[in-house]
């Protein structure tokens, strides 16, 4: 794998690192990012007690068990922790991050060559097979220059799994990611996706969150030139207990670029908590971007809590349009009375309002089995109440 | 033939200074084939008696009863109102994101009639109403109510209203902000709704207008959460030239 690099998109050119208490400075240096306290701006909405010893960084051989289908010509094969640093993206954005390049003692590299276009997905099924196992990984999805391909990561069954995810998406090429975080209930689950988009590339990244015991995922977007586009769309379910926490940071490092966030969460049932964390930097260069963020909750029932923060930091005068917006919320009474009133019983109200709610993002997926299964483990949320 | 009874009804919201009472006693009898038109200054209660009879959870049903062939319908939930035949076109009709309006119809239609409608058919019926109304099939596609303008809104409205077709319908002011040509469209749907000859309409309205479209059977003044008068077409011509201070006033002593 001498020539991973190869066709990785180019390298960012020296950016001042802005200094902000919203995103450390970047480094796979596991020193560099002290052992939290719990009071940093970035893991205060973490309970790190239930993190299960992640933070202590401890070395593990345990591995999740992987199935795939990969289309022809997609290759999927083991690369060195060196080769995947090469491999340009920002550099881990926190201790969890760090650790899990560190620890995993080399990588999965998912290679989608250029020019390629792949229309079935590419499906890899990541399986904790013991909830007391530590995982550590490390795992490296390239898209080559003008290749297409919808990519769906399936995280399923148990584990204490801290992973640092590296998206490079080549000049001019699309993709979509799917992250179906479907855990068993005792699951801990840490990840940290950092997408570089190439110039004039697109990419949609979603993500789906409904099982575990706490799962913090922080995705974060640069871009390598002009041009390029990123949606980052989520849902995610809370229950009783559960600690949710999506962390989106979209990094504006060249211009004309695009960024959308979109995350729909519901809550129901005691100390069900979730998290929702959005930071866009639009630097200097960044002239002429757009960018909107978006983050709705409805919280079902007493006892659960949604926490929504969205961050805007602008270092130029020159933007196309930036904007955004949080709600929480409950049921809107006047919803139900309106299809109540048409002969639709209260508890298929509800569903049709939720459904209604996260219907925007799950009709977006490419994956029309997934939208199936995502509809169907809504309903299978709500007949839990 | 069915009948909806309204019986000594007194209705109540809930404020700030406490309990305000809004209904003070509406007796009004409707039989199918009948159409009664409601007419009152703003304010008088007119929405309190048309949400009353839905159901609306905030509205609070303090003496009275709606008798539906009977049944007292109050001790109903507002899904099973409708379903025993009750429907409410709404002044403002509520945006639901996200439920389109043909999974919405296919729903209401299947939970109105016990079992899933014939799919051929259905599309074909729900096309066929939309246009009816001037909307375009296109509509069904998007989220119920989104975006729609008041004029859409209050056709959808009417839209549902003759591809459920309940026993009783109570309009609210489904003439409000509308144009010559979409008052035109609204009033046909009603007469044809009405014209199967055992429906009944309680038509709620604050102008005269309306009524060059829609014969009415009955015309009451509602003033101050009662009915003040009651008579027939010739009524409304009066209200037309006189107004309702007349009423106002004689409900302030
Ligand atoms: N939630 C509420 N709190 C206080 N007053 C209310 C509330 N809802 C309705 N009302 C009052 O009840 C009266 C009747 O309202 P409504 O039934 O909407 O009248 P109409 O439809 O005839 O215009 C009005 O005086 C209105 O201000
Ligand atoms: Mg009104």
């Amino acid at each position: 794998m001498a020539g991973a690099a190869a066709d990785a998109v180019e390298n960012l050119p020296v950016l001042d690192h802005v200094e902000s208490h919203l995103h450390p400075e970047p480094s796979y240096d596991v020193a560099a990012h002290p052992v939290p306290t719990g009071l940093e701006e970035i893991w205060r909405f973490t309970p790190l007690k239930r993190l299960r010893g992640l933070l202590e960084g401890a070395p593990s051989d345990a591995h999740l068990a992987w199935e795939q289908q990969l289309p022809e010509g997609v290759t999927l094969t083991e690369i060195s922790t060196e080769e995947a640093q090469a491999l340009a993206v920002s550099a881990p954005l926190d201790r969890l991050g760090a650790l899990a390049a560190a620890n995993a003692g080399g990588a999965v590299l998912l290679d989608v060559p250029a020019d390629l276009v792949v229309d079935e997905p590419i499906r890899l099924t990541l399986r904790g097979t013991a909830s007391s196992d530590t995982v550590w990984g490390h795992v490296v999805i390239r898209v080559g220059l003008h290749a297409k391909a919808t990519v769906l990561v399936d995280h399923v069954g148990s584990a204490a799994y801290d992973a640092f995810t590296q998206v490079v998406v080549s000049d001019g090429a699309q993709l979509d990611l799917v992250t179906v975080n479907d855990w068993d209930d005792d699951a801990v689950h840490a990840e940290q996706v950092n997408i570089r988009v190439g110039r004039d590339a697109t990419v949609r990244a979603f993500e789906f969150t409904l099982g575990g015991d706490l799962v913090r995922t922080s995705t974060n977007v640069d871009y390598a030139g002009p041009g390029g586009s990123a949606d980052l769309l989520g849902v995610y379910f809370a229950d009783a207990g559960q600690h949710i926490e999506h962390r989106l940071f979209a990094d504006h490092t060249a211009p004309r670029t695009r960024s959308n966030v979109l995350y729909k969460g519901a809550l129901q049932g005691q100390d069900a908590h979730t998290v929702w964390i959005g930071n866009v930097l639009i630097r200097k260069v960044a002239e002429a971007i757009e960018t909107f963020e978006q983050n709705d909750n409805l919280v079902l029932t007493d006892g659960a809590r949604a926490d929504s923060v969205p961050n805007l930091e602008i270092e130029t005068g020159d933007i196309a349009g930036a904007g955004h917006a949080s709600t929480t919320g409950r049921f809107d009474d006047q919803h139900l009375f309106y299809l109540q009133s048409r002969g639709v019983p209260e508890d298929e109200a509800r569903r049709l309002v939720v459904h209604g709610f996260f219907n925007d993002i799950i009709r977006r997926i490419g994956i029309p089995d997934v939208q199936e299964r995502l509809v169907t483990a809504v309903e299978h949320e709500l007949a839990d109440v | 033939m069915s009948t909806l009874e309204i019986k000594n009804l007194h209705v109540s919201v809930d404020t700030e200074d406490g309990a305000k009472e809004i209904l003070r006693g509406v007796d009004l009898t409707i039989n199918s084939g009948e159409i009664h038109a409601i007419m009152g200054p703003n304010g008088s209660g007119k929405s309190t008696l048309a949400y009353s009879i839905a159901g609306h959870p905030k509205y609070d049903v303090t003496d009275g009863e709606v008798l539906l062939d009977g049944q007292n319908v109050l001790e109903l939930s507002v899904d099973e109102r409708a379903r025993a035949g009750l429907f409410l076109a709404m002044q403002y009709p509520v945006e639901v994101p996200g439920v389109s309006v043909a999974n919405f119809l296919r729903t209401a239609k299947t939970a109105i009639d016990g079992e899933a409608p014939k799919l051929r058919t259905w599309v074909k019926d729900v096309n066929a109403a939309l246009e009816r109304v001037t909307l375009d099939p296109a509509f069904a596609q998007r989220s119920v109510n989104e975006g729609f303008s008041g004029g859409e809104k209050k056709r959808h409205e009417i839209a549902q209203l003759e591809l459920l077709n309940p026993k009783f319908a109570v309009l609210d002011e489904t003439d409000s902000g509308l144009d010559i040509d979409a008052l035109k469209v609204v009033s046909d749907g009603v007469n044809r709704y009405s014209g199967q000859g055992d429906r009944g309409v309680l038509l709620i309205t604050h102008y005269t207008r309306i009524l060059r479209y829609i014969e009415p059977d009955f015309v009451h003044v509602f003033v101050a959460g009662r009915l003040a008068e009651t008579g027939g077409r010739e009524l409304a011509d009066e209200l037309e030239a006189s107004g309702y201070d007349k009423y106002v006033k004689a409900a302030a002593v």
